[in-house]
């Protein structure tokens, strides 16, 4: 067809639709609302995976991390009511078996963690405090800001140094140089050797993927940790005293390569499980965890794409609905185009034209309310949305192919009246 | 004069069902270039059935049919519609213009399918709607139109495609016989132009106006009538 023919084609469809302006904006709404809810969906969807990903990626997808537990049994059996600890938890001993039979490791960093106040001069933050090796500064992934981390020296002879996280410094020391100045952790002292970067945080939304709320980071050498903190923790809560017993708090082990961490991570829980009768870890896989976010994901849009494509059809019906009735009402129309020359497939071309008009009017409309949407949840609650250019590809490919299939069977039923027929029609 | 159409024992057998109703049971005749015919019969003798064949809005059972050169009776449905935007210019009882379209775009739409869209195209069309009378209604509507006025831009539409024929289905059925007497005056002009014009009518006063006309009866050519207007003309 002729460019012009065409252009002329789109432009009585628009007239003829502008006629029954109340019926076409009804006709629309369908699509509209298919439409937008794809796009916010998916919008919404994206972003709460991304976000679940971001933090699982934050674990390290090399990684695989065990974390002592207090078990459960023991919370009612002993009190510590009269005074007997209770002992649970990773220990040293775990670390280096860990260390020496689990194949394919790159590094086994075992840590101590603590909640301490962390004091400077007149001020005082709560932060989180880990007893850590000083190979820990791969793990953590951030830049050394200022001074130095940690060392094998300062793990070695037990010096009471210390590395802040960068906000925790600016915090502490607003922007004096941090390095040198001695602050209080707990009831000791600590010389401030260097400041280490931020660690990432992930958005809101996947609090429950990560291990640690803190925002503030205080590194101090394991060994130190081990003989200034003991391995006693006396915990008060409501009105009693609990003494624990833990010697490390949790234990990263890091695979060469992905694909040694599954096999990696049974192994572990198979070593663990021998050397106690108590489950008193857990074993955290990022990978198999940002597999099962994909994974999520993946059901998530299925579900999302099967509600859409409902309610497109739904749309969808309701424009053939509507051109079915047009049809009828302009069957004297089409009959005087076919004795004036028209062919067949210029009726259909004609009535296609006006139906894609329709849904694809209806689509550009939804794919404005799409983008809004998405933007608006992201102000009112701070979930974070993506809208992926591929949804609006998506979205408005499916309004456009849903104007030409539900198109066709009003189109081909206008072009195949019989002229004479047609023209009888009163 | 040579014969522009030419239809050799045309049959139309129409069913309903397991009812064959015949509507034209053997009819053959010619219509010289330039000529203007009536066609009349009561009710149901085939007239509109005879009309609709010669506009190629339908097929005969049997028998042949000769538009211009060529055999028109076994062309596609695609074939037909070409040959009526081509040569056929159709003028109906009640006007059938499209509501939609203003008056200049109604007297296009033969064009519009024959894909001519050039600005010269629609300076021929506003100069047909000069030419019945309407050049300065050519953006209005059909509904802003009175009846004798919708007719006559469609006969401008009919005369859009420079057409061999041009055939009217009681043309002036809806009319009052003051606008009947206008729209005739204007076919009667083509006819003066030299085109070629089959028009069915109810009416004597209209059949007076044709060259000759012919009369149906039950599906077959009762009788031809040559009315000698030649002779008159000088008189009135
Ligand atoms: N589509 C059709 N299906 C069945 N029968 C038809 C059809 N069209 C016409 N007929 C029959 O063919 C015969 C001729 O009809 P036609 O319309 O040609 O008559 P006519 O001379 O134009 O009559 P009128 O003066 O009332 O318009 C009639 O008996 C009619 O019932
Ligand atoms: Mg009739």
């Amino acid at each position: 067809m002729l460019p012009f023919r065409l252009l002329n084609t789109i432009r009585l469809g628009v007239k003829n639709l502008l006629l029954h302006k109340m019926r076409s904006v009804l006709t629309m709404l369908g699509i509209i609302f298919g439409v937008a809810s794809v796009i916010a969906m998916l919008a919404i969807g994206e972003g709460a995976s991304y976000e679940a990903q971001e933090a699982i990626r934050e674990l390290g997808s090399n990684n695989v991390i065990i974390r002592s537990i207090k078990p459960p049994e023991d919370d009612r059996a002993s009190g510590g009511q009269g005074g007997m600890a209770v002992e649970y938890g990773l220990t040293y001993r775990d670390a280096d078996r860990i260390r020496a039979t689990i194949p394919n490791l790159n590094e086994v960093y075992p840590m101590r963690i603590f909640r301490e106040n962390v004091r400077f001069a007149s001020r005082q933050i709560q932060a989180q405090v880990t007893g850590t090796l000083p190979s820990q500064i791969e793990l953590l992934n951030v830049p050394v800001i200022l001074g130095r981390f940690l060392t094998d020296v300062d793990q070695m002879y037990r010096r009471n140094v210390c590395v802040l996280s960068e906000s925790l410094a600016i915090r502490l020391f607003d922007f004096r140089d941090p390095v040198g100045g001695e602050i209080k952790i707990g009831t000791h002292y600590y010389r401030v050797v260097g400041v280490v970067g931020d660690r990432q945080r992930p958005g809101e939304n996947s609090q429950a993927l990560r291990l640690s709320n803190a925002e503030h980071f205080v590194y101090i050498p394991l060994s130190v940790a081990r003989s200034r903190f003991g391995e006693l923790i006396v915990r008060v809560s409501s009105g009693s005293r609990e003494f624990e017993r833990v010697q490390l708090h949790q234990i990263t082990a890091q695979f060469a390569l992905a694909e040694q961490v599954e096999p990696g991570s049974e192994q572990i829980r198979a070593l663990l499980e021998t050397s106690r009768d108590k489950a008193d870890y857990e074993v955290i896989v990022p990978l198999q965890l940002l597999q099962q976010a994909e994974q999520t994901k993946r059901i998530f849009n299925i579900v999302l794409g099967s509600i859409a494509a409902l309610s497109l059809l739904v749309g969808g019906i309701g424009i053939m609905n509507i051109m079915l009735a047009t049809v009828t009402e302009r069957t004297r129309e089409i009959g005087v185009r076919r004795a004036l020359g028209a062919k067949k497939r210029d009726i259909i071309t004609q009535f296609l034209v006006e139906t894609v008009v329709l849904s694809v009017g209806g689509g550009l409309i939804g794919l404005a309310a799409g983008l809004a949407i998405p933007v608006v949840v992201s102000i009112l609650t701070d979930m974070v949305t993506i809208i992926t250019l591929w949804s609006l590809a998506l979205a408005f490919g499916i309004s456009a192919i849903i104007g030409i299939i539900f198109g066709l069977y009003p189109a081909s039923r206008a072009a195949n009246m019989d002229p004479i027929e047609a023209l009888r029609h009163e | 004069m040579e014969d522009i159409i030419r239809i050799e024992n045309v049959r139309k057998v129409y069913k309903l069902g397991a009812i064959e109703v015949e509507a034209l049971k053997g009819v053959s005749i010619r219509f010289k270039k330039g000529s203007y015919w009536a066609i009349m019969g009561s009710s149901g003798s085939g007239k509109s059935t005879l009309l609709n064949l010669l506009g190629c809005l339908d097929r005969p059972t049997s028998g042949r049919y000769f538009l211009g050169e060529d055999d028109v009776s076994d062309l596609d449905d695609d074939q037909l519609s070409d040959i009526r935007g081509q040569r056929i210019g159709f003028i109906f009882q009640s006007y059938n213009l499209i509501d939609q379209l203003t008056v200049l775009e109604n007297i296009h739409v033969p064009l519009f399918y024959q894909g001519k869209d050039s600005p010269e195209v629609f300076e021929q069309c506003a100069a047909l709607a000069e030419r019945v009378g309407l050049g300065d209604r050519l953006h209005h509507r059909p509904s802003e139109l009175s009846g004798g006025q919708q007719q006559r831009v469609a006969i401008a539409r009919s005369l859009a495609n420079d057409p061999l024929v041009i055939l009217a289905d009681e043309p002036t059925g809806n009319l009052d016989s003051k606008t009947e007497d206008e729209v005739l005056d204007l076919v009667d002009e083509l006819h003066r132009q030299g085109k070629t014009i089959i028009m069915v009518t109810h009416d004597d006063h209209v059949a007076e106006r044709a060259e000759r006309v012919l009369h149906l009866k039950d599906g077959l050519i009762h009788r031809m009538v040559e009315n000698r207007k030649e002779e008159e003309e000088p008189v009135s």
